[in-house]
């Protein structure tokens, strides 16, 4: 329990700071929020009565202090352009990046798996070293590049799935689906490497050892050796790795939702800072890193319950 | 540490999110591809920085009014982008960015890293605490929030963009420093130091350093590539260096909107990075294979 409590602390600070740390920033942005609500030839008594009213005069920290006891009480504030509620544009922007990440994944994984088994399985064949030399190329490109490359092949010359654009779900499943293949595999392509090179070594290291070799004794089945004896054992970096995949991707998605044009948060907090709308920009921030925080946190316990060095503390200086 | 041999397994959050993939190749540095790799780098390097020294028939913004997105071959070399530039000098001059940053940025985080991760890994205690919670911060920062508002801030220019990445890079730095510290500082040798009369900076210095610099400088390749690939995504949102310096993610993400007509606009940048990033990522990845083996 002590292990639990320590890093619950540390992580309700490391939320603190982060936030922090965007005000403090964010209030230095060049553009001006009030001159652009007020409009073009604003006096400076209304250019004055503007930043008054959304309490831009007062000190960064008293504004922080505000706006952390909203966030306890569950108030995140309104857009200062739109005046619509922060919590309501989070909500209708959260759910395409959370699509965009659950289908990379998937297709991450339906890459890796096959990919990795395969290539610990048979490791040194001619095989493996092909799909090693693949996944290396996969890993030295940039996932813009690998977007442009696929908008160009599939969109523009196949003509099968749209280049940009996001269709809501209520349209039709089917044309949800095709406007996030696109975009959900240029992040797949690049991020199913690591998977697969973690799953692979750690295959590979299972495979040497004893109870694979009684299992072949007892003449199992090669497919039921590898989906069944090998793997179990061979996971936990593996989970470990997708779920710090997934906890980056959450905010790390912004060139690809510019690139197709999908409303996701990073699309959400990019326009904020272009228009230096505090509010929204808190609130993306908040909503980022403490799922950050809080799926590293999970892969910790994960870890802790694996192993019980971890629990110990015994790394944890 | 205790007197056990077995490392632990560090849980990932405490390797603060290095995802870093098991080396690939498991032998020494040597073969085609590891010199087809150096000898690219040296070119690419090499044309970067001398470029401005020999005649060259274009320069960088100079538009060529009957050549818009000309094909390569003819008076220019690989073409022309949409607004009529030469992209062979574009190329050139733009890999001045990518590579300043893609040197810059590392080294800064690298400095960074042994600054902080040294001092962390040896004293341990309320220093390693501290450091590491400011190391976390930062770690959980999300990237692009704070690329978009640092250079916003302080204007897009290649010093900031090259500062900021630089910035965000590292608290993996000082991870992989602390790290390796750590299994360094009960080692008999540092102890003999110690009896010795050494002091802590002596030792940091003359008995730490040399043996974890090998890791980082490998550590250092990985983020190289990662940083060029991150300037060049800036490019899409038009915060890399401000229009008329080229950078090669600037090119890439200027021939997106040429991309059905004349594709190559978008292409030849993006295969020149391709190469680059791969590069140094063989490299690299030779580097990581021989300290793992050790």
């Amino acid at each position: 329990m002590r292990f639990i409590w320590s890093k619950i602390t540390h992580l309700l600070l490391v939320v603190l700071a982060v936030t922090m740390l965007t005000f403090v920033m964010t209030d230095r942005l060049p553009a001006d929020i009030a001159a652009e609500i007020a409009g073009h030839g604003a006096s400076a008594a209304e250019l004055a009565e503007v930043r008054e009213r959304l309490g831009l005069n007062r000190p960064v920290l008293l504004r922080y202090a505000t706006w952390i006891g909203g966030v306890c009480r569950g108030e995140f504030g309104k857009s200062l352009i739109t005046e619509q509620p922060v919590s309501t544009a989070l909500r209708s922007h959260l759910p395409v990046t959370l699509e965009l990440l659950a289908l990379s994944q998937l297709f991450a994984l339906l890459l890796a798996l096959p990919a990795g088994i395969i290539s610990a399985w048979r490791s040194g064949s001619p095989l493996d070293r092909v799909t090693g030399t693949f996944a290396f190329g996969c890993a030295s490109l940039p996932n813009y590049a690998l977007a442009m490359g696929l908008v160009f092949l599939f969109a523009l010359k196949l003509k099968l799935l749209p280049a940009t654009g996001y269709t809501p779900l209520n349209a039709g499943i089917g044309a949800n689906l095709k406007g996030f293949l696109l975009p959900a595999l240029s992040i797949a392509l690049v991020e199913w490497v690591t998977l697969m090179r973690v799953l692979r070594s750690d295959l590979i290291a299972t495979l040497k050892e004893d109870f694979i070799l009684l299992a072949r004794c007892k003449g199992l089945p090669t497919w039921r050796i590898l989906l069944v004896h090998a793997l179990r054992p061979s996971c936990i970096t593996f989970i470990t790795v997708l779920g710090m995949q997934t906890a980056s991707l959450i905010g790390g998605a912004v060139i690809i939702e510019t690139v197709f044009a999908l409303p996701g948060i990073g699309r959400l907090l990019v326009t904020a800072i272009f228009a230096q709308d505090f509010p929204v920009i808190q609130g993306g921030v908040l909503l980022i890193t403490v799922s950050y925080v809080c799926i590293n946190f999970l892969v910790d316990l994960c870890y802790a319950a694996l192993d019980p060095r971890v629990r110990t503390g015994v790394t944890d200086g | 540490m205790g007197k056990s041999k077995a490392n632990p397994p560090k849980s990932p959050f405490q390797k603060g999110g290095l995802q870093l993939a098991p080396p690939f190749t498991k032998g020494g540095l040597g073969g085609i591809s590891f010199y087809a790799a150096i000898t690219w780098l040296i070119l690419v390097l090499f044309c970067a920085a001398s470029v401005g020294l020999w005649p060259f028939p274009f320069t960088v913004d100079q538009i060529d009014a009957e050549h818009f997105a000309a094909l390569p071959g003819g008076a220019h070399l690989l073409g022309t982008d949409a607004t009529g530039r030469d992209i062979v000098a574009r190329l050139l001059f733009g890999a001045r960015v990518s590579l300043t940053v893609g040197i810059c940025a590392p080294l800064f985080g690298l400095g960074v890293g042994l600054l902080l991760g040294m001092p962390s890994g040896l004293y341990r205690g309320w220093t390693e605490r501290t450091i590491m919670t400011l190391a976390d911060v930062i770690l959980a920062f999300p990237g692009l929030v704070f690329l978009l508002v640092f250079t916003s801030v302080l204007g897009p220019s290649l010093t900031t963009i090259t500062l900021g990445l630089g910035l965000l890079i590292s608290p993996r730095f000082v991870r992989v420093a602390r790290a390796n510290t750590i299994r360094f500082s009960e080692r008999e040798f540092i102890q003999a130091a110690r009896i010795g009369g050494a002091g802590d900076i002596s030792i940091m210095l003359r008995e730490i350093l040399p043996n974890i610099l090998g890791p980082l400088m490998a550590y250092t390749l990985v983020v190289a590539g990662f940083v060029i690939v991150a300037e060049g995504g800036l490019g899409f949102l038009g915060l890399s260096v401000p229009s008329p310096t080229p950078s090669w993610g600037g090119m890439i993400a200027a021939g997106r909107d040429v991309l059905e007509q004349t594709p190559h606009v978008a292409m030849i940048p993006t295969a020149v990075m391709f190469l680059t990033v791969l590069s140094i990522n063989v490299i690299g990845d030779r580097l990581r294979g021989r300290y793992d083996r050790a």
